[in-house]
């Protein structure tokens, strides 16, 4: 059961801002809620207050601008789905958002939640990493953008500074000849190992230009992993095809896997090679 | 014992005070197509209001971590975990109970559907799953085998195996195209 709390309903940025700097730790952003009050639930955390930051108008769309797809931190995974924009440009978003939970969670929990809740096996900080998505983050009189891959800190931890609210998320439109995938291994709807490839080509399609990498779930928290991207870029596809198993290996040693039920550490870092060739392959496919 | 009672007394004073201090938020919603008004705190959950305040025990608790869909309601006509939404995020929408799905004492094709074909045993994930499938159905008349599993992965049926959950939602379903 739930514990009591407060319940506040600002309109704006800047006012949720400001409350989260007057409550500081005993006040919590609420969006979706549908991790943060399990957490509740469970008694892991309390809060005297929650921050219902759903009535901030303008932080639920998907649009284009100026080459980048911007996605309200509101938008719900269901949004995600359906968005028309997404569709067209990056359906490998979609596709991952399809597969997030259930159909109940997609319902109501929201990307910008599922971002600052920091649980490490989510799926969408692997594949944002992975399309080199910047983080906006907004205070009473300031803005700005993080990488995604600075954001997360570790297990349940992000970058964000008390007072800070994730608004929403930038991604930029990938280039002609370019492919993303991501893909997970789990077991029903808990995600264990996530991999997540975005590459394009050059050289007339016969090199791999631009790649990068992230692995997530495995460990505490997402990573991009430049190590294996160094493996493949530049390398003419063939040439990258043959150093996958390396750079498998590579991206499952960066995992930082530990093991637990779902599987033991070996097992999980076997897994992320196995992923990888596949998205690597998936992505190669798109171009 | 007096001083016993003047304890007790100052603890269901200050218990009392503790619950006059509560906030509350009016909440107005539709409810099986009704108008409903309700007082919450912001801590109670729509599961506990339906089932314990308004009296609706159709929707279940079971897992309480939004994996089993036991508690699934429809909240204006998409399915939500009813054990982890909080009560007043209903304002103003409509909410729809397996307890207001059929319409002047006919049952919904679904419902006669799960009778037909056996869609259910012991009857707990019942209502979940047809409202579920409501949902479904409702934005997808002709789903494939594919979809139909997709969507409903997230109830979950401890009885059946669901076979004859999914032989009764495509028999509704087809039913339903052949109504409308």
């Amino acid at each position: 059961m739930l514990r009591r709390f407060r319940l506040e309903e600002p309109e704006s940025v800047r006012e949720v801002s400001e409350l989260l700097g007057r409550f500081g730790e005993s006040a919590k952003v609420y969006a979706g809620g549908t991790e943060l009050l399990l957490a509740m639930k469970e008694g892991l955390v309390q809060y005297e207050r929650l921050i219902n930051i759903k009535r901030v108008s303008g932080l639920d769309e998907v649009k284009l601008e100026n080459g980048a797809i911007k996605i309200g931190a509101l938008c719900t995974h269901h949004q995600l789905e359906l968005s028309p924009v997404l569709r067209q440009n990056l359906p490998a978003l979609v596709k991952l958002e399809e597969n997030v939970a259930n159909v109940r969670v997609r319902q109501v929990g929201t990307l910008g939640g599922n971002l600052c809740f920091a649980e490490p096996h989510a799926d969408p900080g692997t594949f944002l990493m992975a399309v080199g998505a910047t983080l906006i983050a907004e205070k009473s009189a300031s803005k700005r953008e993080i990488a995604a891959e600075r954001f997360f800190v570790d297990a349940y931890e992000t970058c964000l500074e008390a007072d800070e609210v994730l608004t929403g998320i930038k991604v930029p439109v990938p280039a002609p000849r370019s492919g993303v995938a991501y893909l997970k291994f789990g077991y029903l709807e808990r995600p264990s190992v996530g991999v997540a490839v975005a590459l394009t080509l050059n050289g007339g399609g016969k090199s791999v230009g631009d790649i990068k990498i992230a692995v997530g779930c495995a460990g505490p928290a997402p990573k991009r992993v430049e190590e294996a991207e160094a493996l493949l870029k530049g390398k003419s596809t063939d040439e990258a095809t043959q150093n996958l198993p390396k750079a498998g290996s590579v991206a499952g040693a960066a995992a930082q896997a530990i093991s637990d039920l779902h599987g033991s550490q070996e097992y999980k870092e076997h897994i992320v090679g196995v992923l990888l060739k596949r998205a690597f392959q998936s992505a190669l496919s798109q171009c | 014992m007096l001083a016993g009672l003047e304890d007790w007394g100052k603890f269901m004073s200050k218990a009392m005070s503790r619950h006059q201090d509560a906030q509350t938020i009016p909440v107005s919603f539709t409810l099986n197509g009704r108008l409903q008004e309700i007082d919450v705190e912001p801590h109670e959950l729509l599961l506990d209001v339906v089932r314990e305040r308004l009296g609706l025990t159709g929707v279940k608790r079971s897992c309480d971590v939004e994996v089993c869909g036991a508690c699934t309601l429809l909240v204006d006509g998409r399915p939500v975990s009813a054990c982890t939404t909080l009560a007043f995020e209903v304002r103003g929408r409509s909410v729809l109970t397996i307890e207001g799905l059929a319409t002047n004492g006919k049952l919904h094709p679904l419902q006669d559907a799960f009778i037909e074909y056996g869609g259910f045993q012991c009857g707990f994930c019942t209502p979940g799953m047809i409202l579920a499938a409501k949902a479904l159905l409702d934005e997808n008349p002709n789903p494939t085998e594919e979809e139909l599993k997709h969507f409903m992965h997230g109830n979950i049926c401890r009885c059946t195996g669901y076979k004859k959950i999914i032989e009764s939602i495509m028999a509704a379903a087809k039913k339903m195209r052949g109504a409308s």
